[in-house]
């Protein structure tokens, strides 16, 4: 009879490695070389150096006082990962991954992006400990995400668009599979967000969790006890999974995870009859509120996809929640109800995203602008003596373009 | 039935003193009608076994040809269901074994055991699934085994000895052997390791070896009609395909690549 061992990397049903036989020696390698790390406590103090020294950690958790004034309710707080290094919290997890890479000796590195934070983050590591840097970008999002491109070659990055599929970040993601599987020996695959085969949503986890540990040390001492809750935004999930890991087991915190409705949940519902390019471009994001459970990108989770199995194409007005699929570890915390997911529109997104300019001098990018609408409409139904902490994962300088256009403001209004 | 078919083709090309031929084709591209066509086409050509290829979406192992077959099939609205029914009617008029090789997510999405059966009952002999290592893979090995559906498991030149003994053990009917690192697709060279990589499975299993990705020329399958008991042709054939509209044109393609299986 054949052999088959217990899965690895599971959280519940959800999870494990789902790739080509090319890449499993490498994902051995990988979860070997990262298991021995977190071991090891001079990788570990090299690893919070550089987070303090490079990345600016603790990034602050600042009490937002005229956003909730605005909102009247729970006392709201930001974690300002948009304060972090390049201006998002993908640097935790790559400052983690290169350092990584180099104990691992492989000289390259590559990696997927939609909105083009993950890429930055990661060519900016590349420059900063010598690692030669490919970034795969689909031709959509290089278009709608020039500022990051231009910032990605500044650091001696390749952008390499890619223009198959829907020409975003589910076929960057693809194309920086099928790199790996061609130059695995000399290569590290840098991947972005909390998905993709174990042990990436594990490591890109535990990496993301320092956004967490520190948040949750500094509402203890800022509001004197834990928040009633928490709200982050989900596209693969590596900043809510940040967020809400070192808070699993405070039962008396909420987790809400917030996706992209796009144009609309209900416009999606309607399956496809044929493949995901019959089917024109899609209406949402929301793979966890209006997905199935399926296997893309080497894990089985939620994903948008019709009756036969096909990837269906996401739409988000941010690029960096434009994908089909999600981490399984969301799967697990939906499954299991520790988690809410709800999803936000495009429109609700720029109206967080006014609201946090407004308030409070802060322009959000748009992925979080989802999770500050969602968060508009939680505070006001909690008491004002409670707390809600809101990952504010990046800035919105890339995204002023887009706002502009959506918003009229580029002709003379 | 269907495993068996397989091990009578292999059996068939080693008593000519041959390896045999395995191609590749999209199912459905550039139509399911002249799949059917092209399977009669090679099957006389003298091809010992033809995988079709399950369109999926993000066929993240396959290089530009596949891929774009893949979606061209899609975008003419192939499903399983329309393959499966083309296959039967294939089945009614040869006796050449089908290999269906097809992402993981399409066959979940049917269910494993309903996907192992109907494509048993169509006329498949094995089935392939590239993104399906043998340690996820034995809900399809329990669901394959009863209906007598091949498992055909890939071993990549990355796979060290305790890896090629596992993937040796979830095989039946032959094991596939990847013989370069990279997705597929034609290539001027192949590495040589290949062959230290086929000898040491040799090692490990009697079942048949052969070998698969970037083969494009008949020099290369002469070459490793030395080596294997089966070389497998794809990109190079999808391509072929492309460039040539009639399947009796396919036919003449293919000869020579048939006459390099001869030792």
């Amino acid at each position: 009879m054949a052999s088959s061992p217990s899965p690895k990397g599971r959280f519940g049903p959800f999870g494990g490695q789902f790739v080509p036989e090319t890449l499993m020696a490498a994902l051995e390698q990988l979860e070997r070389a990262y298991r021995a790390a977190r071991r090891d406590p001079a990788f570990r103090r090299t690893l919070t150096a550089c987070l303090a020294d490079y990345v600016g950690r603790p990034t602050p958790l600042y009490f937002a006082e005229r956003l909730t004034r605005r909102l009247g309710g729970a006392k709201v707080y930001l974690k300002r990962e948009d304060l972090a290094h390049t201006g998002a919290h993908k640097i935790n997890n790559t400052v983690g991954q290169a350092l990584l890479a180099r104990r691992m000796g492989k000289p390259r590195v590559i990696a997927e992006t939609g909105a083009g934070q993950h890429g930055v983050a990661t060519a900016t590591v590349a420059a900063w400990l010598g690692l030669r840097c490919d970034v795969y970008m689909g031709a959509e999002d290089v278009a709608r995400q020039s500022l990051n491109v231009v910032r990605m070659r500044l650091l001696g990055a390749r952008v390499i668009p890619v223009t198959s599929g829907s020409r975003t970040l589910k076929d960057a993601c693809n194309e920086a599979i099928r790199d790996w599987v061609t130059n695995v020996r000399t290569t590290h695959y840098i991947l972005g967000s909390v998905v993709g085969p174990h042990p990436y949503p594990t490591m890109v986890r535990d990496f993301q969790s320092v956004i967490g540990r520190e948040a949750r040390r500094q509402i203890l001492r800022q509001h004197g006890r834990l928040p009633a809750a928490l709200v982050a935004c989900v596209g693969g999930g590596s900043n809510a999974i940040g967020l809400f890991h070192p808070f699993l087991r405070d039962r008396q915190v909420a987790l809400h995870g917030v996706e992209a409705a796009g144009h609309g949940v209900g416009r999606g519902k309607r399956t496809p009859r044929h493949g995901p390019l019959a089917s024109g471009r899609g209406a949402h994001a929301a793979t966890l509120v209006a997905g199935s459970i399926g296997i893309l990108h080497g894990a089985r989770s939620y994903l948008l996809q019709d009756q036969e199995g096909q990837v269906t194409e996401a739409h988000s007005i941010a690029a960096g929640l434009d994908y089909p699929g999600v981490g399984p570890e969301h799967a697990y915390l939906k499954a299991t109800g520790r988690a809410r997911y709800t999803a936000v529109t495009d429109a609700q997104a720029l109206e967080g995203f006014r609201l946090l300019a407004e308030t409070e001098g802060i322009l959000p990018a748009l992925e979080p602008s989802h999770a500050v609408y969602a968060l508009s409409r939680l505070a006001p139904m909690l008491p004002a003596s409670s707390a809600v902490v809101l990952g504010l994962s990046g800035r919105g300088d890339k995204d002023v373009a887009i706002v502009a256009k959506h918003l009229g403001l580029l002709d003379g209004r | 039935m269907a495993v068996e078919r397989l091990a009578a083709a292999f059996r068939r090309a080693r008593g000519a003193r041959r390896a045999a031929l395995i191609a590749y084709l999209t199912a459905g591209y550039p139509s399911l009608a002249a799949t059917a066509a092209l399977v009669r086409e090679l099957a006389r050509a003298g091809v010992d076994i033809i995988e079709l290829g399950l369109p999926f979406s993000d066929p993240l192992a396959d290089g530009p040809t596949i891929q774009a077959a893949s979606a061209q099939a899609l975008k003419r609205g192939v499903t399983l269901e329309r393959i499966l029914r083309t296959v039967a009617e294939i089945r009614k008029t040869t006796d050449v074994p089908l290999v269906a090789m097809g992402y993981a997510n399409p066959l979940y999405r049917r269910g494993l055991p309903a996907f192992c059966r109907q494509a048993v009952a169509a006329g498949f002999d094995g089935v392939i699934v590239p993104d399906l290592p043998p340690e996820e893979a034995g809900e399809l090995i329990r669901a394959a085994r009863p209906v007598k559906l091949a498992t055909i498991f890939l071993a990549a030149p990355t796979s060290p000895p305790a890896r090629l003994r596992r993937i040796a053990a979830a095989s039946r009917g032959f094991v596939y052997v990847v013989s370069l690192t990279g997705v597929t697709g034609a290539r001027r060279q192949l590495p040589r390791e290949v062959v230290t990589q086929v000898r040491a499975l040799r090692r490990l299993t009697r079942q048949p070896i052969a070998v698969g990705f970037g083969v494009s020329t008949p020099a290369q399958v002469r070459w490793l009609s030395g080596v294997a008991d089966g070389v497998i042709v794809g990109s190079a054939l999808v391509d072929a395909i492309r460039k040539r509209a009639l399947p009796t044109s396919i036919g003449r393609w293919v000869r020579p690549f048939v006459e390099a299986t001869r030792r």
